[in-house]
């Protein structure tokens, strides 16, 4: 059987390219992909743990089935979010919009 | 799972490699819709990692929702949003560069520090296997109903959020003055730009 720890340690390197992509990117959809970098390194944690820990009652799978709707939904809003923000702004850098700085 | 150890560990060896590999051209590429494209490759691999992991429903979900509404609702909005800028460079930009590779490897670190240093107890129960869907399905019914239903409405009130965010708002009662070249064009209210570059009026 696979350890594991094996696991944890491909959704921690997978959750902080996640993290490097939402600072550094310019593009406003490249952050929209790198949340749901984040997400799905979560939910790997979730089965990881449902699997190793508690395999008979499958409560970690039920939680990551929350996880995947929740996430289609705020793709979907940020998705709306750009849209409305681009007809706006008419650019997708994320350091044009600065509206709500000082 | 019933495959032998070692094809286990080698399967988890390859979908361990697509998934580092796909993120990183994900964050990395400079082409947006490379990236879109290898995105839905590290959706897939994290469906067999699932199936690895004893959860067929999931791992179906996983492919279903996310290969195929997500990755393509990201596609619609590249194309939707289509603009090849150039980026003007950013003051100093390279310190936050560096400043963020430094915060994710020592968090990377600190996580992995955390793994190997607990001892985790590994139970030795028989996994669920492909009862898992019942007992997804008994859990959502019976200890998960309330985050079930509070799930639904939040589906419902993203949609409808949707549908005024990303609506535009057209004029109905006109007719296009010249009907044969605007016949394809909706009239639209105009509205007024905001400038991209910043406003340098009152502070």
């Amino acid at each position: 059987m696979i350890p594991l720890e094996y696991y944890l340690l491909l959704a921690a390197a997978l959750f902080c390219i996640g993290i490097y992509g939402l600072v550094t990117s310019r593009n406003v959809i490249r952050v929209l992909m790198s949340i749901e970098l984040l997400l799905n390194a979560v939910n790997l944690n979730l089965m990881a743990f449902s699997n190793y820990l508690d395999p008979a009652t499958a409560t970690g799978q039920a939680f990551a089935v929350f996880v995947i709707s929740i996430a289609a939904a705020e793709s979907a809003v940020g998705l709306a979010i750009i849209l409305a923000i681009y007809r706006n702004r008419d650019t997708v850098d994320m350091e044009a919009f600065n509206l709500l700085k000082w | 799972m019933t495959l032998a150890e070692g094809v286990q560990l080698v399967s988890f060896g390859l979908l361990a490699i697509m998934v580092i590999g796909t993120a990183l051209g994900v964050v990395l590429l400079p082409n947006i819709v490379y990236s879109a494209f290898l995105l839905g490759g590290v959706f897939i691999s994290i469906a067999g990692l699932y199936v690895l992991l004893n959860a067929g429903f999931v791992a179906a979900a996983q492919i279903l929702i996310y290969v195929g509404a997500v990755n393509i609702l990201i596609l619609f909005g590249i194309m939707l949003v289509n603009k090849n800028q150039p980026f003007s460079p950013v003051r100093r930009g390279w310190i936050r560069l560096f400043a963020t590779g430094g915060v994710c490897l020592g968090l990377f670190a600190l996580l992995a520090t955390v793994v190997f240093g607990t001892s985790w107890q590994i139970s030795s129960a028989v996994p669920a296997g492909d009862q898992a869907t019942v007992l997804i399905g008994i859990h959502l019914f019976t200890d998960f109903l309330l985050p079930f239903e509070l799930a639904s409405i939040l589906l419902l009130m993203a949609m409808i959020g949707d549908i005024v965010l990303a609506r535009r708002e057209i004029l109905t009662d006109e007719t296009p003055a010249d009907a044969v070249s605007d016949a394809l064009t909706l009239p639209e209210r105009p509205r007024e730009l905001v400038s991209a570059t910043g406003e340098t009026t009152e502070d």
